[in-house]
Formats: C-alpha cells, sequence, structure tokens
C-alpha cells in the first residue's frame, strides 16, 4: 500500500513516525520519509530494526519462508545487465551450462529436503524460448513425479503473455522478475531493455494471478535517494515477494571492483524497505554472506526479514543450509509449512 | 592434477598474490578455472553443491 498524503505522518522523527504509520497502522513509508531511514545515524540502526521487526511480526507473522534455487540455463545471456557474470557480452569466467531434467529434480529434492516451501527455477534469458519452456515443463512434471509437492516458482526473462499463460497451466504459482534497482537508475545498469519493459512483464504476472516476486540490488552505485525511490516504485506494485540482494562484484562484469555493501548501509537498507512494504514477504537473497557474515544476518532477521534462500544461488555459492535452518531455530522463528500462505 | 594455477582467477600460482581468490572461493564462489590447465571450467551450481569440468583434466565437485 502506498501512503495516501491524508495518511502521512506529519511527525518529526521517522523512527516515531514509522511506530506510528507503519506498525499501528500499516501504511508503509513515503520516499522522503524511506530516504530518512537511510540517512539515520549508525547508533540508530538497531533502534530502527526493532521497529521494522516489530512491523513484520504485525503484518506478516512469525513464520519465515524458506526457498532454494537453481540455474537451469546459466551464462551466455544476450543482455548487459551490468552486475551479471551470466551476460555473454562481458569477459565472465562463467561458461554457458543447462541442468538436465535430473539434475533439475534432483535439486529440487535437495531443496525440499531443507524443509524450504519454494523452488525456483531460473534462466539466464532475454526470455524463454519454445526449448527452455519445454525444459520447465518437463522439468515440473519430473519434479512431481518424484512425489515433491514443494511450490515452484520460475525466473525465466521477459514474457509474452501466451508465455505467461503457458506458465500458469504448468502449475507455477509465482514468478520473479526484479525490476533491480529504481527507475532513475536502470539505465545505468542494463541498456539492451528498459525498466517498462520489465514492468510489463510483471503486469502481466500479476493479471494471471501469479504470484509477483520482483526485487533487487542494493551497492549498484545507485544514491540514497535512489535506494528510497526503488523501495516506493516496489511497493506502489503491491509485490507479493520483494529479494533483497547485495551486489557480488563478480570478475569481468563491469561493476566487478565496486565495494561490498557495507553492513551498516545494508542493515538500514533492510529495515527501509520493510518499513516500505509492511506486508510484503521480504527476502534475503544473494550477497549477504558478503555483506554481512554470520553476525548480520542474524540482525537482518531481526528487522524485518522473513523470507530466505538457503544453499546455494545460480552462479555464487550461499550458506549450507542447515546453517540457516539453525538459524532460524536459535532465533525462535518458524519455517512457514507448505499449506500455509503468509 | 597439479595445482599450477588459481582456480579462481586462472592466473599462475607463483604468479600473484591470490589472497583475495583464496577468500572468494573460502565464502562465495566454486571453482572457475581449472588448476592444472587454467582452462575455463563448466560449473553447475546447484542448491546443495557444485560440479567443474574441464574439458581435458575432467570433473571435479563439492564435499558438501
Amino acid at each position: 500500500m502506498t501512503a495516501a498524503p491524508e495518511q502521512v505522518d506529519q511527525r518529526t522523527d521517522v523512527v516515531e513516525v514509522a511506530r506510528e504509520q507503519v506498525l499501528e497502522r500499516g501504511v508503509g513509508l513515503t520516499e522522503a520519509q524511506v530516504l530518512e531511514v537511510l540517512q539515520l545515524p549508525d547508533d540508530r540502526i538497531a533502534e530502527v530494526l526493532e521497529v521494522a521487526h516489530e512491523v513484520r511480526m504485525r503484518w506478516c507473522g512469525p513464520e519465515v519462508e524458506v526457498e532454494g534455487i537453481v540455474s537451469l540455463k546459466t551464462g551466455g545471456c544476450p543482455e548487459d545487465c551490468h552486475f551479471c557474470s551470466q551476460s555473454g557480452q562481458f569477459p565472465s569466467p562463467v561458461r554457458s551450462a543447462w541442468l538436465d531434467i535430473p539434475g533439475l529434480v534432483k535439486a529440487a529434492r535437495q531443496t525440499a529436503d531443507t524443509g524450504a516451501t519454494e523452488f525456483c527455477i531460473v534462466a539466464a534469458v532475454r526470455g524463454p524460448d519454445k526449448r527452455l519452456l519445454s525444459q520447465v515443463s518437463e522439468g515440473i512434471k519430473a519434479i512431481r513425479a518424484d512425489g515433491n509437492d514443494i511450490q515452484i516458482a520460475c525466473s525465466l526473462g521477459m514474457l509474452t503473455q501466451e508465455q505467461v499463460d503457458e506458465l500458469v497451466a504448468m502449475g507455477v504459482h509465482r514468478y520473479n522478475h526484479n525490476l533491480e534497482t529504481a527507475r532513475s537508475h536502470f539505465p545505468n545498469v542494463v541498456t539492451t531493455h528498459s525498466w517498462e519493459e520489465r514492468w510489463d512483464t510483471l503486469r502481466m504476472i500479476r493479471e494471471a494471478g501469479m504470484e509477483v516476486c520482483c526485487g533487487g540490488i542494493i551497492g549498484m552505485g545507485e544514491t540514497l535517494e535512489q535506494r528510497a525511490e526503488f523501495a516506493v516504485q516496489l511497493a506502489s506494485l503491491e509485490p507479493d515477494e520483494v529479494p533483497l540482494n547485495f551486489l557480488i562484484p563478480n570478475p569481468g562484469t563491469p561493476y566487478e571492483n565496486y565495494p561490498v555493501v557495507e553492513g551498516p548501509d545494508a542493515l538500514r537498507a533492510v529495515a527501509a524497505f520493510r518499513l516500505a512494504l509492511p506486508r510484503t514477504i521480504l527476502r534475503f537473497a544473494g550477497g549477504r554472506e558478503l555483506t554481512f557474515g554470520d553476525l548480520g544476518a542474524k540482525q537482518g532477521m531481526l528487522g524485518g526479514i522473513n523470507a530466505i534462500i538457503v544453499g546455494n544461488y545460480l552462479t555464487n555459492l550461499g550458506r549450507p543450509a542447515v546453517q540457516d535452518i539453525e538459524m532460524l531455530g536459535e532465533l525462535s522463528m518458524p519455517i512457514k509449512a507448505l499449506s500455509q500462505t503468509l | 592434477m597439479s595445482d599450477e594455477y588459481c582456480n579462481y582467477c586462472g592466473k599462475g600460482v607463483g604468479e600473484i598474490d591470490h589472497g583475495a581468490c583464496a577468500k572468494r572461493l573460502q565464502l562465495i564462489d566454486p571453482p572457475r578455472f581449472c588448476s592444472a590447465c587454467a582452462r575455463r571450467m563448466v560449473v553447475q551450481v546447484t542448491p546443495a553443491g557444485w560440479t567443474a569440468r574441464c574439458s581435458r583434466h575432467g570433473e571435479i565437485s563439492s564435499a558438501r
């Protein structure tokens, strides 16, 4: 929900405002208010994380949604997303690879065995062709034939309406398509397609009844103002899930020498995005291992995050799933069961 | 198989300081280059592990 002018709290301290406006009324922060959170001094981070955690508990509940992801088609992508080691336009060491159906079934099984309820099939493409959609369809059938009832999401780039309909017919319940960054910063990150093209795919997904998963990456040279702009643009989309990534400066990409996001900045971002999106599933995604380490991951989980990708990512490695499951146990955060909706 | 090249950057073991490479391999990266010949390997990452295949020296995989 985006705040209407009459709903915006006029007090001056943004943490106090968040308590009344977001925690009590469930109205997300405005762009200017999000910016204030992103500019809070270090000695107020714990305070704002506490409010963000309360917001998450009140509007989403205590459960954590656990997900595993796998790359069905790696590398060789024609697009030029400057953060991505899978673009064929940069001298990245990542080579093209296809995962076969038995490998996909095994990956889904490994994910389900962690207690995860979501399994996302990802391909590095501009959009899917017939071969890729056929592989996804066969893969989903094989996962079901394996007796695995994990919920299946896909991330296959930009879609046509016909492709959206095909994915619905396959039983794909959620589709990931990240806007990646603020609209004003997007042309600095990607030049081979536009923010608006991505938005069009998201609109079709929503209208077709699939859940919308849309997030982005913090640390791609955006200003704090653009970080706030992005949070509010995501809020206007009203996504079911927002994956929050932190840039991994991968070799060969244009961003290989960008600095890793500092822990305090990342924690401010976690709190700010939660306070902009009080009811959304906010997922810890890639980059948290570099940015936070173990201690920071716990702070994030206690600062508004209510979902997590466990195990490895697409081309980078994550912590072993068991470590994150143990962390959730230590934090007394129950893992969402398969039948529940957050 | 001898370890003449860095798995992360593909440069010779004695050519540069590979401290940063070792850190990345320890934290978030699978091997990308064959340690015997420095060829780029075909790497598949899955939720619980990875495999990396060199066209000349075969496949290695994660322990986990």
